[in-house]
Parts: C-alpha cells; sequence; structure tokens
C-alpha cells in the first residue's frame, strides 16, 4: 500500500471525526471568551445527540426523507442552546463555581437524555438506528483534481468543510466585530467593561448560549454522521477531546480547529489502523487510546504556558476589589 | 454662576460602618479640586457615589446646576463625569485603540472599524497633548501611559468632569509632574477636576481649592492660596502632625547584619548584586538609597532568603544564613515588611488575626500537637489591633477588605511585635497617607532604641534623611558610599545615586 493510499483512507477519516470536535470547540470558545468556564461542553454534545436522533427519527417517520439529518442539526442547536441556560443561570446569576456547574451539566445531560430514551423506546438503552445518515459522498469536480481529489475530496461529509467555514466565520465575529471586543472584554477584565457600560451579565449569556448552540450542533454532527443512533456511550468523551482542543488551540478559533484536526487524526489512526501496514500489527487497545493519550502529551508537553482569558471561571461581582 | 459639580449633605451607610455622613463637595467650573483625607476616611466612596457605582442614603447631586439622579457609571458618562480609577480599568491584551473605544465602537457596515478607531485616538492625543500609542497593546507599555489612556477614554466619552482617583500612587517622579501638567492643560481646555489625594506636595502643585474630609465627615474646603502645608495637614489628621525625627543618639552597637561580598542573580539571569558589602549594626537605622533597579529588591529578597546567593555570605547575629530556609532566616532574628504588601506581606484571603501570626502560627503558645489555638491566636490579634490602632471591624476581617494603610499596619504589628534582632523595611509608608506615616516611622524609630538593627530600604528620599544613622547608596549592585545624613543634602543623594561619587566624576 503507498503512502497516497495511506492519506486517501487517514484525511477524509481525520476530517469526518474531527467536525464535531470543532463544532463544540468552537461553542467553547464563546463561553470561555466571555469568561465562563465550560466543562459541560460533554453533556451539551449529548443533548445534541440525542436531539438529533430523536428528531431525525421523528422527520423521516413524517415523510421528509434526506433533509431529515439537516433539520435535526438545527433543532439539536436549539435544544443545546437551552440547555446550556441551566448553566448561565447557576453560574452567571447564582455566580456558583463553574466546574462544579459544568459536571453538573454533564451528569444532568446524560441521566436525562438516557431517562428519555428509555421512556420513548418503552425500555430499551438506544434509539434505533436513523435511516438518512449525512453520508459520505465524493464531492462533484473537486474529487476530480488530480492527487488531491482522492485525499481530501472524496468519501467526506460536508458538513467537515461546514465546521471549518464555520470555524473563520467565528474568529472573525470574535476578532473583527464590536460584539467580539465586548465578548472578550468581559472575559477578560469584566469591571473594565461594567465601567464602560458594556452589561456583563448580558454578554456572558449569550457566550454560554452559543457554545450550547455550538455544542449541540457538535453532538448532533457526530450522531448523523458517524454512529447514527444514540446511546449511553455514544459521545464518550467527544466533549472533553473538544475542551482539550479549545485549550490547546488557546482559546483562539483557528487554534481550536487546528486542534481539533489534530485529535480528529488521532482518532482517525485508530480507527483505521486495521487497513494501514504495519500499525495493524500493533494491539488495537493501544490505538483506541492512542487519541486520549496524545492529547494527554500535548496538553502537558506542547501547548506551553496557555493564556487563558483572564477572567475566565470567576464570577463578577459589582464592586468587589 | 453655578457649580460643575455639587453633592449636597450626602450620606452614605456600609453594614457597620458610616462611610459618608452629611459630606458637601462643591466643585467650581474649571478648577482642579483636590478631594483630601486620610485611607479610609470616605473619599472613595463619595467618588463611587457621583459616578454612579454606589446609591447615596441621602443628599442629592447636581451635575452644571441640574439635579441628577445617577443609577450607575452609564449615566454618569452620559452627563460628562468620567473617571481614572487608581487601579486602572484596562484590558491588558487589548490594544490601547481598543480600550478606549470599548463600548462605543466606530463601525462600519457593523463591522468593527480599527482603522477610525486608532485615528479617533491619535486625534484626541494630540488634541490634549496625551501621548499614547493607539496600536500597542496595553500589557506592553509603561504605567504612566497606561494612566494617559484611562485619560483619554474618558475624554473620548466627552467628559468635562474628570475624577482622578490616587493617581500619582504609581507614578515615578518624574510622571507625576507630567500628570500634573496633563491636569492643568484639561482645565485650560475647560474641564473640571476632581483629585483625589492624601498627598500634600501635588495638592499645592496642582491645585486651586482643596476638601478635607476626615472619618466620613466634611471637615472644611479652602483655597490653596490661602492655606499652608501644615495647617491642612492637621485637618486631615485631625490633630497637630510631628514629624518624626531620629533624634536619639547613634550609639551603634555590635553587628546585627554582615554581607560579605554578595553576588546575586535576578530573574533574567543578570548579575544585579556585584560584590556587595554592608554592615548594620544594633541601635542603628541603616537607610539605603538608590535609584529603583539597583538591585535593591534583590538585595532584599537575598537577606530574606526569597532568592539564590550565587556567591559571598549573609549573617544575622552571628549566624550565617546565606541559602538558608526563609524560617530558618526568620528564627535567627529576621523581621521583614516587603515591598509589595499585597503580594508578599499579606494572605489577602486570610483574616487580619490569621496574617498576624504568619510566622509564628506553628509555635507555642498558638499551636499545640499541631492544632491551632483559635482563642490565644484572637487574644493576640486583638492585643495588635488595639496597640498599632489598625482600623479594621474586628478580627475576622479579611485583610483584602482593610485600606492599604492598614493592611501595611497590620504587616508592621506583626514584625515588630516579635522584636527581631534586624528589621528589614522596604517601602514601608509607600502609598500612605500622613497619619499612618508618622505612625510607622514612630516604630521604626523605637526598634532602634531598643538596640535593633533597622534597614531601610525607600525611594523617598526625605523618609531616608529623616530617620538614617548613615545612609548607604547603591548604585548598579553596589555601595557606592557611605553619608552621614547630618552631613550630606539630596542634591549630593542624587549625585550619588547617579553614580557619582564625591570628589571625583
Amino acid at each position: 500500500m503507498s503512502f497516497f493510499e495511506v492519506l486517501t483512507i487517514i484525511i477524509p477519516s481525520t476530517l469526518l471525526t474531527a467536525a464535531p470536535l470543532i463544532f463544540t470547540s468552537l461553542g467553547g470558545v464563546f463561553s470561555e471568551r466571555s469568561g465562563v468556564v465550560n466543562i459541560g461542553l460533554e453533556g451539551l454534545m449529548q443533548v445534541g445527540a440525542f436531539t438529533a436522533a430523536i428528531a431525525t427519527l421523528g422527520l423521516e417517520h413524517a415523510g421528509v426523507g434526506s433533509a431529515s439529518p439537516w433539520i435535526a442539526i438545527l433543532l439539536a442547536a436549539v435544544a443545546g442552546g437551552i440547555f446550556s441556560l441551566i448553566h448561565a443561570v447557576v453560574s452567571i446569576s447564582f455566580r456558583a463555581d463553574q466546574t462544579v456547574s459544568g459536571v453538573a451539566l454533564n451528569f444532568l445531560a446524560l441521566g436525562l437524555t438516557i431517562f428519555l430514551v428509555k421512556m420513548i423506546y418503552d425500555g430499551k438503552g438506544q434509539t434505533p438506528y436513523i435511516g438518512h445518515n449525512i453520508d459520505k459522498i465524493n464531492i462533484p469536480g473537486l474529487s476530480q483534481i488530480p492527487f488531491f481529489g482522492p485525499i481530501f475530496f472524496q468519501q467526506v461529509t460536508y458538513t467537515s468543510y461546514l465546521a471549518i467555514l464555520v470555524s473563520f466565520l467565528v474568529w472573525f465575529v470574535i476578532f473583527k466585530t464590536a460584539f467580539g471586543l465586548r465578548l472578550r472584554s468581559v472575559g477578560e477584565h469584566p469591571a473594565a467593561a461594567d465601567t464602560l457600560g458594556i452589561n456583563v451579565s448580558k454578554m456572558r449569556y449569550i457566550g454560554v448560549t452559543l457554545s450550547g448552540v455550538f455544542g449541540g450542533i457538535g453532538g448532533a454532527v457526530y450522531l448523523v454522521t458517524i454512529t447514527s443512533n444514540y446511546n449511553v456511550s455514544t459521545i464518550a468523551g467527544q466533549g472533553f477531546l473538544a475542551l482539550a482542543a479549545l485549550v490547546f488551540g488557546k482559546w483562539h478559533p483557528i487554534g481550536a480547529m487546528g486542534a481539533s484536526l489534530f485529535f480528529g487524526f488521532a482518532q482517525a489512526l485508530s480507527i483505521t489502523s486495521q487497513q494501514i501496514p504495519y500499525l495493524d500489527q500493533l494491539p488495537s487497545v493501544i490505538m483506541l487510546t492512542a487519541p486520549y493519550v496524545l492529547t494527554l502529551i500535548v496538553l502537558t508537553g506542547f501547548v506551553g504556558r496557555a493564556e487563558a482569558p483572564k477572567a475566565d471561571g470567576v464570577p463578577y461581582i459589582k464592586g468587589q476589589r | 454662576m453655578s457649580y460643575a459639580i455639587e453633592m449636597r449633605h450626602i450620606r452614605k451607610e456600609f453594614p457597620g460602618i458610616v462611610a459618608n455622613d452629611n459630606i458637601t463637595l462643591q466643585v467650581e467650573e474649571g478648577e482642579i479640586h483636590a478631594l483630601f483625607g486620610e485611607n479610609g476616611a470616605g473619599k472613595s466612596t463619595l467618588m463611587n457615589v457621583l459616578f454612579g457605582l454606589y446609591q447615596p442614603d441621602q443628599g442629592e447631586i447636581y451635575v452644571h446646576g441640574k439635579k441628577a439622579v445617577i443609577n450607575d457609571p452609564n449615566e454618569a458618562t452620559r452627563l460628562g463625569i468620567g473617571m481614572v480609577h487608581q487601579h486602572f480599568m484596562l484590558i491588558d491584551k487589548f490594544t490601547v485603540a481598543e480600550n478606549i473605544i470599548l463600548g462605543r465602537e466606530p463601525r462600519k457596515h457593523g463591522i468593527l472599524d480599527l482603522a477610525k478607531a486608532v485615528k479617533l485616538v491619535k486625534e484626541l492625543s494630540e488634541k490634549y497633548g496625551l501621548d499614547v500609542d493607539p496600536n500597542k497593546k496595553v500589557e506592553d507599555i509603561t504605567v504612566g501611559m497606561q494612566q494617559r489612556v484611562e485619560i483619554l477614554k474618558t475624554l473620548y466619552r466627552g467628559s468635562d468632569i474628570i475624577i482622578f482617583d490616587e493617581p500619582t500612587a504609581v507614578l515615578t517622579p518624574i510622571e507625576i509632574q507630567e500628570l500634573i501638567v496633563i491636569m492643568k492643560r484639561l482645565v485650560k481646555e475647560g474641564k473640571s477636576i476632581i483629585l483625589i489625594t492624601h498627598k500634600l506636595k501635588e495638592i499645592f502643585e496642582a491645585c486651586d481649592r482643596c476638601t478635607v474630609i476626615r472619618r466620613g465627615r466634611n471637615i472644611d474646603t479652602v483655597a490653596i492660596s490661602e492655606t499652608n502645608p501644615s495647617d491642612l495637614a492637621s485637618m486631615m489628621v485631625g490633630r497637630k502632625v510631628n514629624v518624626q525625627i531620629n533624634d536619639a543618639p547613634y550609639e551603634p552597637k555590635e553587628r546585627i547584619l554582615e554581607i560579605d561580598h554578595l553576588n546575586v542573580l535576578d530573574s533574567r539571569k543578570v548579575n544585579v548584586i556585584k560584590d556587595l558589602n554592608l554592615t548594620v549594626h544594633g541601635g542603628e537605622i541603616l537607610g539605603i538609597a538608590g535609584v529603583d533597579g539597583n538591585g535593591q529588591t534583590e538585595l532584599i529578597e537575598a537577606i530574606a532568603g526569597l532568592r539564590k546567593v550565587r556567591d559571598g555570605s549573609i549573617k544575622i547575629g552571628g549566624r550565617d544564613v546565606t541559602n538558608q530556609k526563609t524560617r530558618k532566616i526568620i528564627e535567627a532574628g529576621l523581621g521583614y515588611i516587603p515591598e509589595d504588601r499585597q503580594k508578599h506581606g499579606l494572605v489577602l484571603d486570610f483574616s487580619v488575626g490569621e496574617n498576624m501570626v504568619l510566622q509564628t502560627y506553628y509555635k507555642k503558645p498558638y499551636a499545640q500537637a499541631g492544632i491551632l489555638k483559635n482563642k490565644v491566636i484572637t487574644k493576640k490579634a486583638k492585643q495588635l489591633i488595639e496597640e498599632f490602632d489598625v482600623r479594621t471591624p474586628n478580627e475576622k476581617t479579611l485583610a483584602r477588605s482593610l485600606s492599604g494603610g492598614n493592611q501595611q499596619k497590620v504587616i508592621v504589628a506583626r514584625e515588630v511585635d516579635r522584636s527581631p534582632q534586624l528589621l528589614i523595611a522596604a517601602q514601608p509608608t509607600r502609598g500612605l497617607d500622613i497619619g499612618a506615616i508618622e505612625f510607622i516611622h514612630g516604630k521604626l524609630l523605637e526598634e532602634k532604641k531598643k538596640g535593633k538593627a533597622v534597614l531601610l530600604v525607600s525611594f523617598e528620599l526625605d523618609e531616608i534623611l529623616h530617620l538614617s544613622d548613615r545612609i548607604a547608596v547603591i548604585y548598579e549592585g553596589h555601595i557606592i558610599d557611605i553619608v552621614n545624613p547630618k552631613e550630606t543634602d539630596e542634591n549630593e543623594l542624587g549625585l550619588l545615586m547617579a553614580g557619582r561619587r564625591k570628589g571625583g566624576a
């Protein structure tokens, strides 16, 4: 097997697994740039994935057909946004510890979604498989480009390109608009923003809600492109990987995208290792743990001093010294 | 003629304390009006009421003669009131221009127009002579420039009444002069200024009139041309202020601190202390004079065991403490009032009482078998609060919530009470008001009289000249001369501090 062939396996697989991470870590960017740590990304992805499964199944049943998963992604975004309000109320309005609140969000999401699955499907622990995935396709035209076509544009899903596109959009919003400037200001120095008439709570609510929207999309994309049904272990750790990508990417949208692609690559390696010479000799346990081990190594060794937004994780209390 | 600002009979209570009690402040159009009072007298509270951060319990505010209700900073800004905060309200990672336009961003098709922002900032900075670089990040500019950014923020919002909250506390002497020039220029352009301060010098250099408040009450408003520094000082403190002078006879006893050929590296691995020799005797105050950055910080950190000594030795009371652990050095007889009281002097989120036993908590009588004796600690804390006149609701109050002067008193109480053989006092009165300065100077002199050795490091030449028995001038990491304060003056010291030895070029 030539190196070229290896690339045609690994790169499309990387793009596929990276897309949910990209969306979710972008959500993290919004939340943490506004000064609210969001460990609940995992839970938000679960809510997104669950909503996507139920919605797709429902829409299919109603005869919507192949548009179902796309509409389901939108519904998952709404669900994630609403669910994240719990975190916003607890940590912004009531100034509770943001880490604890985020952890609670994760527990709550898993418990609630599985409970609902059991309720809807007569005690079964998982949803049926959806009929219409967002399938891997060869992009018309682009996939015919010699060399690059088969690597980047064959056996891929549109969601991957959408994720990369949205990263640049988020970068633009955060660094080139007045809204972004204000969002970052409340994450860095809320008291300064407050004296300039910026509503700190409002900006943080927006940041957290956007993290819910993007986390929901991330979970939904994972479901409609990769797993196709929802159960207790569907999301298993994806949200935490997205959180790691956020830190690895230094709270920067493009950085988070790059880090997500890296983690996507690590996951792609473990998924495709059986098809790749030499790697197929390794015990599969090693390949399956690789993404997480790589995460640890990267976070401890290569990130260096990651500088979080200064007020990230600090509740804002007016008038405190 | 109406006043630019008139605050009538303002009262503001906090739980357990009346911060402002019937205060009236009248600021004329186009004047620099000083609001003068000790730390904790209620100056900041009054200004926070004016700026809309607090609501007064009683009283009225008039802006340019019109009654105003100021519910939040937005309303204050709308009325043309701007505030230059003592702790700068700047975002380090933003550029100067971004900091200034934040909240009122120029836009083009909904997108942030940074080019226009830079242009606007440049225009403003030229108009008022406030030199800033709009494209630099705040973390990369000097403190003086950061302050100019704060001023520009208020001007950008069209303020014509600007409050300066203790603006000189963080500035070097040259920057202070520049600031006074800026304030006079602002007044010339039609602005009115309220200057919150406890420093007499700047009031007489910059202000037209002065309102004195003490313990939340109005004392008087006077024209600067009709008063003098000592009257104003007594008005602020409420009694005659005595300048503490080192009048006890100079009778040096045995050597307490002996520093021999000391070499120390700074955090960038540069040799900042070079072959330094110094001896401090019991019964003397040795003042170290020098321009900031000539090794003072590293020298005292090396003595206190906070920085590694590369070469040479330090002895306290004859015991070699070079590169020992700090606790060992403390037990050998070191007391240490650090330069930065919030970073190194106190645990801000501990109570006053806990802070007072930071070096002794593990010893009897404060602990037994590893368990803290809270009753004993409380009793000690109460005694020290009384003895050192620390203004705090009680010993359980967090150190963070005290004013700077009272925080410093907590440290001085802790260090002096142990009556160590060697007391290092680094910038012991920086940022403090006259009353607190007088108190701390008195304590240092008492230690001398008890026969202890005191090493005083200060950038205030007055302080060094008043208190020291000998003055060692530090320049580029070594002592270039030791002079007798009675036979020298600021000029000579200034030359020495710039590295010129007596008699030579």
